[in-house]
């Protein structure tokens, strides 16, 4: 609120400014009127200048922190670079032995099917809960907003901490899940969530959707908000009510919005490191391993550097193909 | 505070979702005298279940407070409820992440200080000149999200290793701003567009020189757009855990992000002081949601643009 009157008043001070100037300089603006063309073309060079050099730092930033290291890891994912490189500067090129090697590996499809598992089960998770809930928050009453915006609370925390917390509550022996269940008598030896192999993906994915609903829930809101009431009126009165009303009015309005929200998701869920290395680590043996951790682990515990480039790269060329989908998604939320 | 206001006033002409349709009669009704009547019970009952859900929610944040709260030691059993509040892991958790902490935090504050630095400029130039290859820039930052951290840091490491920046805060403070400059200049951007172009020009005329005119009246104006931006990037910054685990090799710099890795990596017998390290760092995430919401609400309002 305080914004815009800080705008009207400032507005409002500079046009009593620019009245004051135009009685005052008048001739002085002919004078700039009638300058000779040349030193105007000079001038007006001048100014593009400077409007450049407020560009410059963000531009120069976006190319070393962004640029530089995508034309880096391409580079490097055609070397043999490894610690000794840090020593000699020697870095033999090796064609594509790093994506052979990387690509052939058994570890590579237990990845690829645990990104693939990964990513779906997130969004598919978080999207479903959180529409639910955008839904539900759309209806008025008492405390909607602070309750709605305690919500938010999951997503700010570090992801560390979040992974730290779920570690303890899904501990096999004393976690409070495990506890819970035992006092129910759901279960009544500790389940192994973190610890097993056919349930420690299945956690990480859960964890993941709790930190997503937020995100999901917030924007959705935002989309549904959108949505004008003469829609409902109008369903209404043609007998469009409840779920018909969600399908046929809700829904079609909320493609758009939808579509972003998927493909920031899946683009956003792709890259997911801190979640996983901190709640298993990629164990056990593997089973929680994704393309953007096995990529960390060549790098940075095998230090072979020019392979963990080159499984980065996969990881970029499949972002991409969602950067393409995400973008044509947008321009189509534009146009409607 | 402000976000409850605007939320309530803007529900106030009977939004309810899918359920809209169907209260046609209710909305009748929602105008002044249904505000003098108050909310009704079925009000109230929605309220308990958003209550409920909430509940679930943050759960595992009143784990993590609960069981910080516990007595040191092999904690086998935590009780449902802190009763006799214990603040022994606290003290563990100071004395051992205490310096961690503060490393974070001068990483964070720098971070943001060259945030704001870079992307302010850049939002203006943007928003206002209009200059020939904006929209190249804009594409090339909705393409940086794309990027995964990973092949930032792989990238990264070899080019520190060679300037000698790993293990150095300033290093850490470059590298983690990649985390909110794009989206500072998103947010920032967003809002000048707003700002009349009038004013400025008037400044202009008034024979202030660019530098002046951004700093004495574009920043002035902006200023919660800035004040969103640095909080997002601060948020960001403190919770970054990829760089602070690539870039550091040794203890000299060490982020409580990494920290708390460090903690849980191995086996874990103390859980009280890692779940007060916790506590400690969420401290910035909790204090921007209670004191700063209604940058929050412009933060994450404008992400959906994004």
């Amino acid at each position: 609120m305080s914004l815009t009157t800080d705008l009207s008043q400032a507005k409002s001070r500079a046009n009593q400014r620019a009245k004051a100037r135009a009685k005052s300089g008048s001739d002085n603006a002919q004078a700039r009127e009638t300058s000779p063309s040349p030193r105007r073309r000079s001038r007006k060079r001048r100014e593009r200048l400077f409007q450049w050099l407020f560009l410059v730092p963000a531009v120069t930033y976006m190319a070393l922190l962004f640029g530089y290291p995508v034309v880096k890891n391409i580079v490097m994912s055609f070397q043999d670079y490894t610690t000794a490189t840090f020593f000699t500067g020697e870095a033999p090129w090796v064609g594509l032995a790093n994506y052979a090697k990387v690509l052939s590996s058994s570890l590579f499809s237990t990845s690829l099917v645990n990104t693939a598992l990964f990513t779906l089960g997130s969004i598919l998770g978080q999207f479903v809960i959180g529409l639910a809930l955008a839904i539900f928050f759309q209806r008025k009453f008492p405390l909607n907003g602070i309750l709605r915006s305690l919500l938010l609370l999951p997503w700010l925390l570090p992801l560390i901490v979040s992974s730290a917390v779920w570690r303890w509550i899904l501990d096999k022996d004393s976690g409070a899940l495990n506890r819970f269940l035992g006092e129910l008598h759901i279960v009544n030896t500790g389940v192994p969530w973190l610890t097993s192999t056919s349930l420690a993906l299945i956690a990480v994915v859960g964890v993941n959707i709790w930190i997503g609903i937020p995100f999901n829930l917030t924007i959705l809101y935002g989309g549904l908000q959108e949505i004008p009431d003469e829609l409902y009126e109008a369903g209404s009165l043609d007998g469009a009510t409840g779920w018909k009303a969600f399908r046929h009015i809700t829904w079609p309005m909320l493609r758009p919005v939808v579509s972003v929200v998927l493909v920031l998701g899946v683009v956003y869920t792709l890259k997911v490191l801190d979640i996983i290395l901190g709640l298993t680590n990629g164990g056990p043996a593997n089973s929680t391993q994704t393309i953007a951790t096995q990529s960390y682990d060549l790098s940075f515990h095998e230090f072979k550097f020019g392979e963990g480039a080159a499984l980065g790269n996969v990881l970029v060329v499949i972002s991409l193909v969602f950067a393409v989908l995400y973008l044509r998604a947008s321009r189509r939320s534009v146009d409607e | 505070m402000t976000t409850t206001k605007i939320t309530v006033r803007r529900s106030a002409p009977g939004r309810s979702g899918t359920g809209r349709a169907r209260k046609g009669s209710a909305r009748k009704g929602s105008g002044p005298e249904r505000a003098a009547n108050g909310p009704g019970r079925k009000q109230w009952g929605y309220t308990v279940l958003a209550i409920f859900f909430l509940a679930i929610m943050l759960f595992p944040v009143y784990w993590m407070i609960n069981a910080s709260l516990q007595p040191n030691g092999t904690t086998l059993e935590t009780s449902w409820l802190p009763l006799k509040p214990d603040f022994s892991g606290y003290a563990t958790a100071i004395s051992e992440q205490g310096g961690n902490l503060v490393t974070s935090l001068v990483i964070s504050l720098g971070s943001v200080v060259l945030s704001l630095a870079i992307a302010a400029p850049a939002a203006y130039a943007l928003a206002y000149f209009k200059v020939k290859g904006a929209g190249v820039v804009l594409f090339a930052i909705l393409i940086s999200q794309m990027i995964p951290g990973i092949v930032v840091a792989n990238a990264l490491y070899t080019a520190y290793n060679d300037l000698g920046l790993l293990n150095s805060i300033p290093g850490l403070i470059l590298a983690d701003s990649a985390h909110g400059i794009p989206f500072a200049i998103l947010i920032i951007r967003a809002f000048m567009n707003g700002m009349p172009a009038s004013v400025i020009e008037a400044a202009r005329v008034d024979g202030a020189g660019h530098l002046r005119a951004f700093w004495s009246i574009v920043v002035p104006l902006s200023r919660n757009s800035l004040i969103t931006a640095g909080l997002f990037t601060f948020l960001f910054t403190w919770s970054d855990f990829l760089f602070a685990l690539t870039l550091t090799t040794t203890e000299a710099v060490r982020p409580v992000t990494l920290g708390i890795f460090q903690y849980i990596g191995a086996y874990v017998n103390d859980w009280s002081s890692v779940m007060a390290t916790a506590v400690l760092a969420s401290i910035p995430a909790i204090i921007l949601l209670v004191a700063a919401q209604k940058y929050i609400a412009a933060g994450t309002a404008s992400g959906a643009v994004k």
